[in-house]
């Protein structure tokens, strides 16, 4: 079969493991950014601990994704097989980037602005929030697209722990020694990325500050 | 050496050196005698956690109302680090700093720091902030009401010498460089401060208006009479705007007089100083 007909064939069962995808995408970058951005602004204004953190978001990042998933199947509470299990494994995996991005974008800003904004009476929350947090947002912004982008394809791996998504398509696809089957995942999960990069781009172009 | 006097206008000090003439206008207004705005007492600063030789020690200066003190010294010389203990961006190490009688220790920071303008290069504007709300700062963090920092923004631009209107809502980078040190300016006054401190704030700017700026300041800062704390390497800078001359080496007072008298104290650093203008005006020939 030819890899358009199949899209026609299969187009209820793509979109839904599109929106699957998306979903899973969604949930691990909303909890990913909770977390990721408070932590970064704390460690921003304290440097204990900022290498301990960052060190072991950087082990996290290192683990394979496959083995990752592994990992955290047999631990009570969080593991198992499914959505839930996949949504932990991709928040881990975003949390890097964002974090790593968050520290960057609040640290590294012209210390004469930061010194002005510090001798004309600003508390230290009021340069966070009203001269560190918007002058650093572009950074932060750089940080959540490279971990979505990275998250898009890491979740096509969650399909092997059960989670669905695009990924059941490209496992099938393997399975069948089917490129068509392969490429009905893999095409719209790379579009997803494709545009997620893009659209970010463009939000992180705007909040630039020269 | 000869000086002359202008009632209500800038002293002219003409000079020469080995032939050279130079002159340069002073802002040479007696400082109102009476209340000291700052003292420093014994002061001495050390990089905390390191175990060189202090930045500062035994500064002992009293800073009079209205005075305009210039402090001049090289590069490394301590004269910022004097200018930041003022408003406790940093803190002495021994000694006490005290503003309007009281030391600076035992005052909240923040409250201090709002009571006092602070300049420097380029103005250290916000660049995500608009010229108009980087004015009013300091008034709307001291709770004015949207009214009164308005007029207030008007009256700081038209003090400068800009146009509130056509630059209220400009950013920091579509202005030039005499504009933005202009805004940092009016900023700094925008809450009527007792003191202003500038950390060279004109170094950054071509010679031209650097010169310009130089002589609208000496001008503002005599019509305002708020104590004013500027630091310089720039002698002519120092004559041209301060009411009184204190210069720094290797983290010591070595000289302090008035502008009038500074170019005749005999100490190697005032000299060295002082060579930089026959060098300046060898070179225009």
């Amino acid at each position: 079969m030819k890899l358009w007909e199949f899209f026609v064939s299969h187009r209820a069962e793509i979109l839904e493991a599109t929106l699957a995808h998306l979903f899973l995408v969604v949930i691990s970058m909303s909890i990913a950014i909770a977390i990721a951005v408070p932590l970064g602004m704390l460690l921003a204004q304290r440097k204990r601990g900022r290498a301990l953190v960052l060190g072991a978001a950087s082990i996290l990042q290192t683990i394979p994704s496959l083995a990752l998933f592994g990992f955290l199947i047999p631990l009570p509470f969080l593991g198992g097989i499914g959505t839930r299990t996949a949504v932990i494994a991709l928040i881990l995996y975003a949390l890097l980037p964002i974090l790593r991005n968050t520290v960057v974008g609040l640290t590294n800003l012209d210390p004469a602005v930061l010194e002005a904004a510090e001798a004309m009476g600003m508390t230290q929350r009021q340069i966070l929030l009203k001269v560190r947090f918007p002058l650093g947002l572009s950074v932060i912004l750089a940080g959540i697209r490279t971990a979505t982008v990275i998250t898009i394809g890491v979740a096509t791996i969650a399909a092997a722990i059960g989670a669905g998504g695009l990924g059941t398509f490209i496992f099938r696809g393997v399975a069948m020694v089917s490129d068509t089957v392969i490429l009905a995942g893999a095409i719209p999960a790379a579009l997803l990325a494709l545009l997620a990069d893009a659209a970010l781009g463009l939000l992180e172009r705007k909040l630039k500050v020269a | 050496m000869r000086q002359k006097s202008d009632a209500g206008r800038l002293t002219t000090l003409r000079w020469s050196l080995r032939g050279a003439s130079v002159s340069i206008e002073m802002n040479a207004k007696p400082a109102e005698r009476g209340n000291v705005t700052i003292e420093f007492q014994e002061v001495e600063y050390c990089v905390p956690g390191r175990h060189s030789a202090p930045i500062l020690s035994q500064i002992s200066l009293k800073i009079l109302r209205g005075e305009t003190v210039m402090l001049l010294g090289r590069s490394g010389s301590g004269k910022t680090t004097l200018l930041k203990l003022v408003n406790r961006l940093l803190k002495a190490t021994a000694g006490t700093v005290f503003v309007n009688g009281a030391s600076v220790d035992s005052m909240d920071p923040i409250r201090l720091r709002r009571g006092i303008g602070f300049v420097i290069q380029e103005g250290g504007l916000f660049p995500h902030y608009t010229v108009a709300k980087n004015v009013v700062v300091v008034p709307r963090m001291l709770g004015w009401t949207p009214v009164r920092w308005a007029v207030r923004y008007e009256e700081m631009m038209r003090l400068v010498g800009l146009d509130p209107k056509e630059l209220g809502k400009r950013l920091p980078r579509e202005l030039s460089g005499g504009q933005r040190q202009r805004v940092g300016v009016a900023r700094a006054l925008a809450a009527d401060p007792e003191i202003l401190l500038m950390d060279e704030p004109f170094a950054a700017l071509d010679p031209v208006t650097r010169a310009e700026l130089q002589r609208e300041f000496a001008e503002l800062a005599k019509r305002l009479g708020k104590t004013i704390l500027f630091v310089t390497h720039d002698l002519r800078e120092a004559l041209r705007i301060g009411s009184r001359i204190v210069m720094l080496a290797e983290g010591r007072i070595v000289a302090d007089a008035a502008p009038e008298n500074f170019l005749r104290i005999d100490h190697p650093e005032v000299k060295a100083f002082a060579a930089t203008f026959e060098v300046q005006s060898g070179a225009r020939g």
